[in-house]
């Protein structure tokens, strides 16, 4: 990845840089802007932090008054902008640049108002996805989508990447629980798109605005759906001697017209990785697992698990184990969504993140195992297997070159892989600076540049966090 | 007035890049079922999608079709019942309602987002839409969105061109993932409800774990001289028998629950999908309206009080309101209109009489995204050749 470039800093821009700090500072109160070199230091990075670049300065909007403020001060300046929720990005999506100013909705994070009758609650851009969930849960209530780093990324980020979660094979992803923003453009208006019904009227901006990646405008706030949690839900744990009867098992489960509401996929490396962490008693003779969640009355998922049993049977299952307790169920879910930090416990690690088609699970692992092979690497293995959206951990050690070199690589072969099978470069983490540079993999010049037109409507001069998601060669304006 | 049928993507690309050329407008027609919908517009060319038809891909376990923009809906569907599937948004035919035969087709589905009552649990067309092929105003194929659920690869363009009534591209090809169809589907019946209670009844429902995957509300003297208010229950059988015990307990103070099973159950549902409670009188006009369900009601009352002859029902849960109201005039358009901008939401007139959709807006009106809205029609169709002016002036 340290092969991705960055377009050149603007210099003149750098230059200004007084004037246009100084321009900020009469926007929004102090407290709100960052300048300092040391306090400017935990913005340079996202998750993705292969990649760092001091931005020209952060600011930290409390109102989209003072979003606005700021975004025209920088349009009508000519300042490239690069929104940031809570920098957990894995794609650098919020990786900022030398001549760019930083809007964080951080400090936007308070839930503004539930409505349980209509099922849907209105909320700040910087609240966190997990606290949504928070604020309605001791009614019975929860927002949907669940992205393992739930706890600290922001719904604003979420709606930048279109997140999705464990849980998305049964209540979607993002854009599917979302129902109005509150969206200021670059010039500074702020629009609301759509509302707290289903559906909005004129082309589907919220369709088009959810998973851009900050590159339309910024949102400030949402209204998102919440639905009635269900009566109870158990996680069942599925051993499977070879992967491929895992597989299999998953499509002979969705055949039988049962749609468990999560389906995870663990190989024997990422088992172990994990059950080292979070004890979570996953089986460690298996070569594969599966996480089967069931929800609804306890006759209800009893009468789901049977079913399932069955057919698990019927292709080899080796060990099965039911959740016998609220504790057992948070161990084993604490184990599949700590996975990405588990591993970050060994090894230096590359998330990928593609989705494929599901029957082509047993010839994409295979393939997987033969490139981190040829490469001399090691791979753990995690994904929903109901969607087939994969996320390979390519392991490595970041303090050698060669190998660093090596394991992007073997991560973009990955991508290249699940679009040669029909699948994509990214199911729920997004392109940002990382998968950039292979969009052309999978679309073509007219498919992208109708995709540039549209983004230029809202961004002709490419301001808003134009490092990203579009190769930097060939774009085109509205 | 010429009209082509393409019988490949390539063939139309060729079409309207040559369109495209001399400028001339274009209307794009599949089963002409949904002709009378919109602003009337006139157009010397014709593309008919028919011939570019067939279901290209469908994968049972991997729950996903594809079909050519010109494949029958009845195609579709079959396709998939045959592999006990279906399409999750159950959509609207409009055959009924506009008093159209032919066959809708499952482009024209896509192009209004037509979606029936399970909208409220599974999602709009627009929801279960994964990807598209289309040709835009310039005669270029183009893709977005994939084979695949899980899919955040660049702008979302599918959504974008989903219920944009063909004016931004002609669409060669959809793919939807489906779901599995339940083992037994029923409905619980609670009579004689005013329109309050109803929706308050609807929303205690659709705020349960029980997950009804339709509900809605007809008002007395709609088929039946007593108000209906009713909610579909979908899945395994022994569920079922759990979750109407849990109905009758959770529901007990709105009244007595009745559950009907097949024809009596799957023929409501089919009535309220398709508006055929409203259809009648033919000359009446009709309003689709989506605002917040527990504001459905008393918005419905102001028009109700300034509109003499209105009659109406209720759908996803009191969040969509369908309306018919006599034709004369600007078919109540002020009244609906100043009622929903209280209440919030849209309403589109979905049937009227040819002059009364030409003299008003048909379609919500875009307010502040007026500008943005006429820059992505640019973008696609740059000589605004595709159905100019079918949802907005100028679009």
């Amino acid at each position: 990845m340290s092969a991705i470039a960055f377009p050149a800093p603007d210099m003149s821009i750098i230059r200004r840089r007084p004037e246009i700090l100084a321009g900020l500072a009469a926007l929004v109160p102090a407290e709100a802007l960052i300048t300092a070199e040391d306090e400017l230091r935990p913005y340079e990075s996202d998750a993705l932090t292969a990649f760092r670049k001091m931005p020209l300065a952060v600011v930290l909007p409390s109102t989209t008054e003072e979003v606005s403020a700021v975004l025209k001060f920088c349009s009508e300046a000519g300042v490239p902008v690069v929104p940031r929720g809570a920098g957990t990005s894995l794609v650098g999506g919020s990786t900022p640049q030398e001549d760019a100013v930083v809007i964080g909705v951080a400090k936007m994070s308070r839930i503004l108002d539930i409505d349980y009758a209509n099922r849907t609650a209105r909320v700040q851009a910087g609240v966190t996805n997990l606290a949504i969930t928070g604020a309605v849960q001791a009614d019975g209530f929860f927002y949907a989508p669940d992205p393992s780093s739930q706890l600290a990324c922001s719904i604003g980020g979420n709606i930048a990447m279109n997140s999705g979660g464990a849980h998305c094979l049964k209540y979607g992803v993002t854009t599917n629980n979302i129902l109005g923003l509150k969206l200021v453009l670059l010039n500074g208006d702020v629009v609301e798109i759509g509302g707290d019904h289903l559906d909005m009227p004129g082309f589907d901006m919220l369709g088009l605005l959810i998973g851009s990646e900050g590159q339309l405008g910024i949102v400030t706030e949402a209204t998102v759906r919440i639905l009635r949690s269900a009566e109870g839900a158990r996680p069942v744990l599925f051993g499977f001697p070879k992967p491929e009867l895992a597989g299999e098992a998953v499509a002979a489960i969705i055949g039988a017209g049962i749609i468990p509401v999560a389906m995870e996929y663990m190989d024997k490396m990422a088992i172990a990785i994990c059950e080292d962490f979070a004890k979570a008693g996953y089986p460690m003779d298996a070569e594969a697992l599966l996480i089967i969640e069931v929800e609804g009355s306890e006759q209800e998922m009893d009468d789901q698990l049977v079913r399932i049993i069955e057919i698990a049977k019927r292709h080899g299952v080796t060990t099965v184990r039911e959740s016998k307790s609220a504790m057992e169920t948070a161990a084993i879910w604490k184990g599949r969504k700590s996975a990405f930090g588990a591993t970050g416990k060994i090894a230096d690690y590359i998330c990928m993140d593609g989705t494929i088609p599901t029957g082509q699970l047993p010839h994409v692992l295979k393939r997987i195992d033969e490139l981190v092979t040829h490469y001399g690497l090691r791979v753990a293995n995690v994904f929903h297997a109901g969607d087939g959206n994969l996320h390979p951990l390519v392991l490595y050690d970041i303090n050698d070159p060669v190998e660093r070199q090596k394991a992007e690589d073997c991560g973009l072969d990955i991508l290249r892989l699940c679009v040669e099978v029909g699948g994509c470069l990214t199911g729920e983490h997004g392109v940002g600076v990382e998968k950039r540079d292979l969009m052309t993999v999978q679309f073509n010049k007219a498919d992208l540049d109708q995709q540039m037109r549209v983004r230029s409507v809202f961004d002709p001069a490419w301001l808003l966090n134009p490092a990203k998601v579009f190769p930097l060669e060939g774009r085109v304006a509205a | 007035m010429t009209l082509f049928t393409p019988t490949s993507e390539t063939e139309a690309a060729q079409i309207v890049a040559d369109l495209a050329l001399t400028g001339k407008p274009v209307t794009i027609q599949g089963g002409a079922t949904r002709a009378g919908f919109g602003r009337p517009i006139q157009t010397e060319a014709t593309i008919s999608t028919r011939a570019i038809s067939g279901i290209t891909l469908h994968e049972p376990a991997e729950l996903v079709i594809a079909a050519r923009g010109g494949t029958s809906v009845a195609e579709v569907e079959a396709v998939l019942a045959a592999k006990n599937q279906m399409l999750p948004f159950e959509p609207m035919d409009h055959r009924t309602l506009f008093g159209t035969s032919g066959e809708p087709t499952i482009g024209g589905v896509v192009a209004g987002n037509h979606s029936g009552p399970r909208r409220i649990q599974a999602g709009a067309c627009r929801d279960s839409l994964i990807g598209v092929r289309l040709v835009n105003g310039r005669g270029e194929a183009i893709k977005s969105g994939g084979r695949v659920m899980k899919n955040v690869t660049g702008l979302d363009l599918a959504k974008l061109v989903t219920g944009s009534w063909g004016t931004l591209g002609l669409l060669t090809e959809v793919t939807f993932k489906v779901l599995p169809r339940p083992e037994r589907s029923l409905t619980l019946l609670i009579k004689n409800l005013d329109d309050g209670r109803a929706v308050a009844a609807l929303s205690a429902a659709l705020g349960s774990p029980f997950e009804p995957t339709a509900a809605a509300h007809l008002p007395a003297g709609l088929g039946r001289p007593v108000a209906r208010t009713i909610l579909r229950l979908e899945g395994f059988s022994v569920s079922l028998e759990y979750r109407i015990a849990q109905f009758r307990a959770l529901l007990a103070s709105y009244g007595e629950i009745i559950v009907l099973e097949g024809e009596d159950s799957t023929g409501l549902w089919r009535g309220v999908r398709n508006v055929e409670f409203l259809a009648a009188p033919e000359d009446a006009a009709i309003w689709r309206i989506s605002t917040a369900p527990t504001r459905a009601p008393g918005m419905v009352a102001g028009i109700a009080a300034a509109v003499p002859g209105a009659r109406w029902f209720y759908d996803w849960g009191g969040g969509l309101v369908w309306l018919a109201v006599p034709p004369g005039g600007d078919a109540a358009a002020t009244t609906v209109r100043a009622a929903v901008a209280t209440a919030g939401g849209h309403a589109t007139l979905v049937r009227a009489p040819r002059e009364v959709r030409a003299s008003i807006d048909v379609f919500q009106p875009l307010g502040a995204l007026a500008a943005v809205t006429g820059g992505i029609k640019t973008s696609f169709d740059p000589g605004r050749i595709f159905e100019p002016g079918r949802m907005y002036a100028g679009v």
